[in-house]
C-alpha cells in the first residue's frame, strides 16, 4: 500500500492489509528517508484527486505568525467586550473555547487569554497567497471562505510527475514555510467525504478515505456530519428515526424525497457515498455585506448614520474590488433584546455605489416603525451581477445622483493613489 | 335574501369584486364580498380598506336582504357556471350559508355577519365632473407603464392627477414616473374640473378603473377630495383613497431645450429595437442609437451573448449622435405612439431624452439615458 511522508514528501510502498479495511497502521510508520512519523499510508493514496484544505484556526494562526510573544498563550480573535468568538486558536480550544461562543463565556473558560480584534485586510491578503498556491496546483479550486477550499486535482499527476497526495501534502508544506499557517486536508473521492475527510486529524491533518471503505466508514457515523444539516433538519430526520447513515440505507429513495424532499434524495445518495456536485472554480457570491455591533446600544439617527455610511463604503469598496454589483439592498439591524429586523429593496438597475447604497439603505430605515436603540446595524448587496451591467443609468428625479457618483469615482481614485484615508466623506466621522 | 340573477350578469359583478379583495389578507371579512338586496336591485360590494367598489345590477329580488360570503370561491362557482344559466341565491338568515343554486348544481358558501363589512366613509368631494370614457382610457392607459413600483419613493406608485397650464391652456393632466421615464399626458378641462386638487391615484386603483373605460359611450362621472377620488358610471362605483404624499415637481425634469430632432416610425422603430435587443444582455437591455445624417443603427454588444445591428431611414439633420437606452423603456414609449411618426428630442448622450407624437404636445414621454 502506498505511504508518503508529510515532512520530506518522499513516496515508498507501506505494509500491506486487506483491501477494504480502514488503514490505521499496528505500530506507527515512519519515513524510510528521514525517519519521521508524519506518514500517510493508504491503498488509495495514489488514486484519490478530490481534496478539501482547511487551515487550522486561521485568524488565530496569522496573529501568532505576525505577534511571536503570542505564540505559546492562547489567543481568541473576537471584536469588543459585547462580540462573540471568531476564531480561538488550539490553546485556548483546549480550555474549552469555541466559535461564535459569547466572549464573557469564552473569557470565563479561559481568562488569560489573550484578545485580539480581527484583521480582515490581513486574513484576506493571506488567503490570496494560499488561493495563489492552490492554483499552481489546479485551476478548478473552489474556495469556500478564506479559510478553506475544495480543490480537484483528478489528472494532474502527469503534469506534476506527482500524485495528488503528493502535491497537496507540499502545499501543507509550502503554507506553513512561506506564510506560517497550518492546515488540515481531506483526500477522497467526492467533495462530501473529502470535506469529512479534513476534519478527521485536525489540526495539521491528512485524511483519506477511499472508495472501498467509504460505505464501512459512513455506516455508524451521524446525519448530522454533513453541511446542511442544522437543527431543525437534524430534529426531522429524528422524528423518523435517522440518526446514523446506516439507518439512511435501510430507507427507499422515493421514501425518502417524499418525506424530506430534494434533500431527501440528496441524502439518499450521500448514504450511499456518491456526491456527484464538481468542483467549480467559478462558484456565485450571493451577497456582500458589512454589519457592526456597537459597544453600547444606538438609538442616535446621526450616530446610526456615521455607521451607516461606513458600512455602505465597506459593502461598496468590496464590490468595487471584485468587479460586482448588486440589485438587492438590504438593511439589517439588531434591537437591544437580540430581535433581528431585515429589510430589502430591489433597485431598478444593479449597483456598487457607497452612495446608491447607503441612500437605499437610509431609506428603508426610514420606513421602520422603530427607532431603537439598535445593537447591531448592518448593510449588504444581494443579487450579484457584473460590474458591467451596474450604474448606467440616471435618475430623472434625482439629476444630483450622477453628479455624486462622479464624485465617488474621483475620490476612489484619489485613495486608490494616496491611501484609504486621503479622502474621506465628513458623514463618516460622525 | 332570495335573489335570481343571469350568470353573466352576476359573473362581471363578482369578478370586479374579487379583483379588489386582496389575496393575502388577515382579516377574514375583507376576502368577502357584500351582497345587499333591495326591491329590485342587488349590490355587490368589496374592499381592500383602500379601495372599494360597488357594482348595481338588476336582479329579481324575491326577498330582500344582504350578507357576505367569499368574494374569489363565489367568482370560481359562476365563472365555472354554464353560459346562460340563471342563478338563485339564497340566505335563510339562521343556518350562516349561503346557498348558491343554478341548473342541477347547489353550492353552500360559508357567511359572515354584514354588520362586520366595513364600508368606506363618504368624503366631501371639492370637484365633481365627468368625461368621456375614451379620454380618462387615454390619460391612463398612455402614463400607467411609467409608474414606479419602488416603495421607498411611494409618492410614486400611482398617476398623479392635476390641473396644469399648458400653452393651449388649462389642461387636466396625468404624470407618471419611476425616475428612469416619465409619461405627461393631458386632455382639454372638462367643466367643472378646474377646483380639483391634484391627487395620486395608486396604481392598483389605475388597474381597477381601467375595467370601467371599456364601453366607448359611457360617461364616468368623475369626483375628487384631497383624500379619495371616485368614478363612477350608473352601475358601477369605485371610490378609492389617494396616496398620502407629495409628488415630485416633474416640470423641471422635462427638458424643453433639447434641439436634436429624430423623426422615425414609430411602428418600425419599436420593431427594429425589439430585434436587436434579443441578444442583450437578460439584466441591462441596454440598445445603443447611432445617429448619422437621415441614418439610424441600432446596436447591442453584449460580450456574453453576442452583438446585433440594424439600420433604419429616419429624418435626422443634426450633429452625429451615440447614446443608449434600456430597450424595453424605448419599447414602452414607442408602444404609446399610434397615429403619426415618433419625433425624439436629444440634448447630449448623458441627457434626458424627451419623445412626443408628431408635434403633438398633449404626450410627452421622457426616458433617461444609459451608459454603453
Amino acid at each position: 500500500m502506498p505511504a508518503l511522508c508529510r515532512d520530506c514528501l518522499t513516496s515508498f510502498p507501506g505494509p500491506e492489509t486487506a483491501p477494504g479495511a480502514v488503514a490505521v497502521p499496528a505500530t506507527p510508520l515512519r519515513c524510510p528517508a528521514c525517519r519521521s512519523p508524519r506518514v500517510v499510508s493508504h491503498p488509495e493514496l495514489e488514486s484519490l484527486g478530490i481534496a478539501h484544505m482547511d487551515c487550522d484556526a486561521f485568524y488565530a494562526s496569522v496573529e501568532k505568525r505576525d505577534n511571536p510573544e503570542l505564540r505559546d498563550k492562547p489567543v481568541i480573535v473576537g471584536g469588543g467586550r459585547r462580540g462573540v468568538v471568531t476564531t480561538a486558536c488550539y490553546i485556548a480550544r483546549i480550555r474549552g473555547v469555541r466559535s461564535a461562543m459569547p466572549m464573557f463565556k469564552a473569557l470565563r473558560l479561559c481568562p488569560e487569554a489573550v484578545i485580539v480584534k480581527p484583521r480582515f485586510e490581513v486574513y484576506v491578503e493571506t488567503s490570496r497567497a494560499i488561493r495563489q498556491m492552490m492554483e499552481d496546483l489546479t485551476p478548478a479550486v473552489e474556495p469556500l471562505s478564506l479559510d478553506e477550499a475544495f480543490m480537484d486535482l483528478t489528472g494532474t499527476a502527469r503534469l506534476h510527475g506527482h500524485p495528488p497526495a503528493v502535491m497537496l501534502a507540499g502545499l501543507i508544506k509550502r503554507m506553513q514555510s512561506e506564510l506560517g499557517i497550518a492546515g488540515s486536508i481531506g483526500l477522497s473521492h467526492n467533495k462530501f467525504l473529502a470535506k469529512i475527510a479534513s476534519d478527521l486529524d485536525k489540526p495539521r491533518g491528512f485524511s483519506v478515505i477511499g472508495v472501498a471503505e467509504t460505505d464501512a466508514f459512513l455506516r455508524d457515523r451521524p446525519v448530522r456530519l454533513l453541511s446542511g444539516v442544522g437543527d431543525s433538519f437534524q430534529s426531522a430526520l429524528d422524528a423518523a428515526g435517522i440518526r446514523t447513515f446506516a439507518d439512511l440505507l435501510r430507507w427507499d429513495r422515493a421514501d425518502l424525497a417524499a418525506r424530506f424532499g430534494s434533500g431527501g434524495d440528496r441524502l439518499w445518495h450521500l448514504a450511499r457515498g456518491i456526491d456527484r456536485r464538481p468542483v467549480s472554480a467559478r462558484a456565485t457570491v450571493k451577497s456582500i455585506s458589512n454589519e457592526t455591533t456597537f459597544a453600547e446600544d444606538i438609538s442616535d439617527p446621526e450616530l446610526l448614520d456615521g455607521h451607516l455610511w461606513r458600512l455602505a463604503e465597506k459593502v461598496s469598496d468590496r464590490a468595487k474590488a471584485q468587479d460586482r454589483a448588486g440589485r438587492v439592498v438590504m438593511l439589517k439591524l439588531k434591537s437591544a433584546d437580540y430581535a433581528v429586523l431585515t429589510r430589502r429593496l430591489s433597485l431598478r438597475e444593479p449597483t456598487q455605489m457607497a452612495d446608491t447604497i447607503y441612500r437605499t439603505a437610509a431609506g428603508l430605515y426610514q420606513q421602520l416603525d422603530r427607532r431603537g436603540p439598535w445593537r447591531l446595524i448592518g448593510t449588504g448587496l444581494s443579487d450579484i451581477v457584473q460590474a458591467a451591467d451596474a450604474d448606467r443609468s440616471g435618475d430623472l428625479l434625482d439629476q444630483g445622483a450622477e453628479r455624486r457618483n462622479r464624485a465617488e469615482r474621483a475620490t476612489d481614485a484619489i485613495r486608490r493613489k494616496f491611501g484609504k484615508d486621503a479622502i474621506v466623506k465628513g458623514r463618516s466621522l460622525r | 335574501m332570495k335573489i335570481s340573477i343571469e350568470r353573466g350578469t352576476l359573473l362581471k359583478a363578482v369578478a370586479q369584486a374579487q379583483s379588489v379583495v386582496e389575496r393575502r389578507n388577515t382579516i377574514p371579512i375583507l376576502a368577502n364580498v357584500l351582497i345587499e338586496a333591495d326591491a329590485n336591485s342587488v349590490s355587490f360590494r368589496a374592499t381592500d380598506l383602500d379601495i372599494e367598489v360597488v357594482d348595481k345590477t338588476v336582479a329579481h329580488v324575491e326577498r330582500p336582504g344582504a350578507t357576505t360570503v367569499s368574494a374569489v370561491t363565489l367568482h370560481e362557482i359562476v365563472r365555472k357556471l354554464p353560459d346562460g344559466a340563471l342563478v338563485q341565491l339564497t340566505d335563510d338568515g339562521t343556518s350562516g350559508r349561503l346557498t348558491v343554486e343554478a341548473g342541477r348544481s347547489n353550492f353552500a358558501l360559508a357567511t359572515l355577519p354584514k354588520e362586520d363589512f366595513p364600508v368606506m366613509a363618504s368624503s366631501e368631494y371639492q370637484s365633481n365632473f365627468s368625461a368621456p370614457a375614451p379620454v380618462l382610457r387615454r390619460l391612463f392607459d398612455k402614463s400607467k407603464f411609467a409608474i414606479s413600483t419602488e416603495e421607498t419613493r411611494y409618492y410614486l406608485n400611482g398617476v398623479y392627477m392635476h390641473v396644469a397650464e399648458a400653452e393651449d391652456g388649462r389642461m387636466l393632466r396625468c404624470v407618471a414616473t419611476d425616475g428612469h421615464r416619465l409619461a405627461r399626458i393631458d386632455t382639454p378641462l372638462p367643466e367643472g374640473a378646474a377646483d380639483m386638487p391634484g391627487v395620486i391615484v395608486p396604481r392598483k386603483t389605475v388597474g381597477e378603473l381601467r375595467k370601467l373605460l371599456d364601453d366607448d359611450d359611457a360617461e364616468i362621472a368623475v369626483s375628487v377630495s384631497e383624500t379619495k377620488v371616485r368614478f363612477a358610471t350608473p352601475e358601477i362605483t369605485l371610490t378609492s383613497k389617494v396616496i398620502d404624499g407629495t409628488f415630485p415637481d416633474y416640470t423641471r425634469v422635462i427638458p424643453m431645450g433639447n434641439t436634436r430632432r429624430l423623426e422615425v416610425d414609430a411602428q418600425e422603430f419599436a420593431k427594429a429595437v425589439d430585434r436587436v435587443a434579443t441578444v442583450s444582455s437578460e439584466r441591462s437591455r441596454a440598445v445603443k442609437l447611432s445617429l448619422d445624417e437621415d441614418r439610424l443603427i441600432l446596436s447591442v454588444n453584449a460580450p456574453d451573448s453576442g452583438a446585433a445591428e440594424e439600420e433604419l431611414a429616419v429624418a435626422y439633420a443634426d450633429e452625429k449622435l451615440e447614446i443608449g437606452f434600456n430597450a424595453k423603456y424605448l419599447l414602452e414609449i414607442a408602444s404609446q405612439v399610434d397615429r403619426e411618426n415618433a419625433v425624439f428630442m436629444f440634448n447630449s448622450s448623458g441627457d434626458p431624452t424627451l419623445m412626443r407624437e408628431g408635434n403633438d404636445s398633449s404626450a410627452v414621454y421622457v426616458v433617461m439615458p444609459m451608459r454603453v
